[in-house]
């Protein structure tokens, strides 16, 4: 038998579980609980670290797309955790802000920090550069783009039916694990309005630069939004075919072109 | 009928018997988050003065959720045993906790099918950690499938090879470490990223292979649906363990989408298989505070109590084996680590009194406040408690699931510092193997003897 060693170095290699470890008696060897503690800390500082509001909007300002800031009713980190509920709800005055700049638009992109506003930094405005020149293909309207705070996934529901839009789309940090502490997540919900479940969402998720491309992010969301807004209808009784669109070709809208980053 | 206690110049009433439990409950953010926990901490201590005052009896005659509206209800007071209730049956709570410290093991395994989960839980909530552990402790819950799980002294691991998108090359690297590092008693469990019963048929069918080529002394399980495993019973593949999430209320359960005839279909078919050489323990549930509240199905019920109520669905089912998941669920729920430390005390000591084979996952999300240290203190005193098994996930940290939980090497750790064996046919498997020594303990030499005896599982 060769060398137990080499055996598990190549096993490890079929598995991204933290395998073939080694011991040291019953504990593990010291670099591995170093790195268990390094993976874990960058995961609590994406949870953390507050989102920087003003680089966001100057990085979609960049895309020319115009851009309102909202808070949630969490007035911070230790209250968003505890209490998703008021993560749930608009403040009142940003409620009443949207509802003034309501006009008829097909699609609202919301940008929410969630639990990872690392996510929201390195993945948000690459996502809507991507899907910006799809969605002019397709001659939708866009709402202006939301930068929530605080924010949890169903805070699109009420951002979407205050802006009167048919779709929102909540781009939001997900909750970081010990291997993707950067990783975002889409939620697509036709006719959003207060009260709407999870069931009748659509979840794009993994987008990162080591997961799901941010181009086929796009073409996904484009995809499924095209499919909602035609069969009136989102959630799970829409079924993700987009790979096989995209294998086929020309199924649907080709992909952008590369993006320079 | 409302409940009084005076403390001073300051009188505490308490509407009802649930609320009375939910304000006795040691604070945690469910319950805050459902409106119901203490005000302050004064109405936490005169909760709990008040609630060791109430008759055992006046719980059972006042069922939470009313008879007609809960089917878990039903089942709690139809099963109730009044033979084993009577020897309990004149104690308050505040006695109860007195009986149940001076109590032998014989005297809890006696009384097990006469405590109700809002008995459980009532005594829990005036207990301090070290009442939980020395109680729970006392009480031995033995089952029996393909080995044998709870016998005194000892500890057994599911061994959970999950992966992100179901590759079988990936999952049996993962069991070949698992059992390398003398793990896998309890089960050995793959929670599948995918739900069809294709990709379940081909994770049974790689499990029932890897258990029946090298003759190893435990079970395979699938943790999907109820009915997807029903179907793949239906197809003829080979299913140990039927796994299921329960919750304590039927509104929770329908939230799982299962019923307790559901239940009782997949037990019967399961059982019908007979694939269980030492014994007929065919059941494998999971539980967690806070799944009704996230089901809006807890009826201003505390998520403890709601959580002891799971332990009744279980516990009609005579699992095999039943964890509750604590840390699982999120900040919301429990938000730190000592919350999620009392929570995993008070679940096993509440299933162990109920009769339940209880294990933990002790684990958490990364956005609680919790950390491997805090893992580390209830893994110890849930090993003090007598825990039935763990989790043994490679490296503590789940890449299907996205959480942590324990690690092959936590199960050596608590092993070494409290002496702890395997179920005692799995050990015999071990050794046979080359892989321990007499005492148990692994031998040094990175699992050798297992990958020349099993060169199929390295391939």
């Amino acid at each position: 038998m060769s060398d137990p060693r080499e055996i598990w170095a190549r096993l490890a290699g079929l598995t991204p579980a933290r395998i073939g470890l080694g011991r040291a008696g019953s504990g593990l060897p010291t670099r591995e609980v170093l790195r268990f503690g390094l993976d874990h800390a960058q995961a609590r500082d994406a949870v953390h670290a507050p989102m920087d509001s003003e680089a966001l909007t100057g990085a979609i300002a960049d895309l020319r797309l115009r851009t309102i800031p909202v808070a949630s009713q969490a007035a911070d980190r230790a209250t968003y955790l505890r209490r998703p509920d008021l993560g749930r709800r608009l403040d009142p005055e940003d409620l009443a802000r949207l509802q003034a700049e309501a006009e008829p638009a097909d699609l609202v992109i919301v940008v929410a920090d969630g639990l990872s506003a690392r996510a929201v930094h390195e993945n948000a405005a690459p996502l809507l550069e991507a899907f910006k020149p799809l969605a002019e293909t397709a001659g939708w309207r866009l709402a202006p783009v939301v930068i929530a705070r605080q924010a949890r996934v169903a805070l699109g529901d009420a951002i979407g039916a205050a802006l009167k839009a048919r779709a929102v789309a909540v781009l939001i940090g997900e909750r970081p694990c010990l291997s993707s502490p950067d990783s975002l997540g889409i939620y697509l919900t036709l006719d959003p309005k207060i009260g709407r479940s999870d069931a009748e969402r659509n979840c794009i998720s993994n987008v990162r630069n080591a997961g799901l491309s941010h181009e086929r992010a796009a073409f996904k969301l484009h995809w499924l939004l095209a499919r909602a807004l035609t069969l009136g209808l989102s959630g799970v009784t829409l079924k993700d075919e987009s790979d096989r669109a995209l294998e086929a070709g020309g199924a649907a809208p080709a992909l952008p072109h590369s993006t320079a980053d | 009928m409302a409940y009084r206690h005076v403390v001073g110049p300051r009188t505490h009433v308490f509407a009802d018997l649930a609320t009375l439990m939910a304000k006795a409950t040691p604070v945690r953010s469910g319950d805050r988050l459902a409106g119901i926990a203490a005000e302050s901490a004064e109405e936490n201590a005169a909760a709990r003065w008040c609630l060791a005052e109430v008759p055992l009896s006046e719980i059972l005659a006042r069922p939470l959720i009313p008879y007609e509206q809960d089917d878990v209800t039903r089942l709690i007071l139809d099963t109730h045993d009044e033979a084993a209730f009577r020897e309990i049956t004149h104690l308050t709570v505040g006695d109860f906790r007195e009986f149940l410290l001076t109590a032998t093991p014989e005297v809890l395994t006696r009384i097990a099918p006469g405590v109700t989960p809002e008995i459980a839980a009532a005594v829990s909530k005036i207990m301090r950690n070290q009442d939980l552990i020395s109680v729970a402790r006392k009480v031995r819950v033995v089952t029996r499938f393909r080995n044998t799980i709870g016998l005194p002294g000892t500890l057994a691991v599911r061994l959970q090879p999950n992966h992100p998108t179901d590759d079988p090359k990936g999952i049996t690297a993962a069991i070949l470490d698992g059992l390398t590092l003398g793990c896998g008693d309890a089960v050995i469990g793959i929670n599948p990223a995918s739900d069809s019963v294709q990709a379940l048929g081909d994770l049974l069918q790689l499990l029932d292979g890897v258990i029946q080529k090298h003759a190893i002394p435990t079970q395979a399980c699938v943790l999907t649906h109820v009915t997807t495993t029903l179907a793949a019973m239906e197809r003829g593949l080979p299913v140990d363990l039927v796994f299921q999430s329960i919750a304590g209320t039927e509104k929770a359960n329908a939230g799982f989408g299962v019923t307790l005839a559901l239940l009782k279909e997949a037990h019967e078919a399961a059982l019908a298989l007979k694939r269980g050489p030492l014994g007929d323990n065919c059941m494998y549930f999971e539980t967690g505070q806070g799944s009704a509240l996230s089901a809006d199905a807890h009826h201003g019920i505390d998520q403890q109590t709601l959580e002891a109520r799971a332990y009744a669905v279980a516990r009609s089912f005579r699992p095999l084996l039943v964890n509750t998941v604590v840390g699982f669920i999120g900040p919301e729920y429990l938000y730190d680590g000592k919350e999620i430390i009392r929570a995993g005390l008070e679940d096993h000591f509440c299933g162990k009194l109920m009769g339940v084979p209880l294990g933990v996952d002790v684990c958490y999300t990364n956005h609680a406040e919790a950390d491997q240290d805090d893992m580390d203190t209830l893994l110890t005193l849930l090993g003090a408690a007598g825990c039935t098994y763990i989790m043994g996930v490679p490296g503590a940290d789940d890449v299907m699931l996205n959480y942590q939980s324990t690690s092959f090497h936590d199960s050596l750790y608590l092993r070494e510092v409290l002496g702890l064996k395997r179920a005692p046919e799995f050990e015999a498997w071990l050794h046979g193997i080359g892989l321990t020594d007499e005492a148990g303990a692994l031998l040094p030499g990175a699992g050798a003897p297992l990958l020349t005896a099993a060169p199929d599982l390295a391939a």
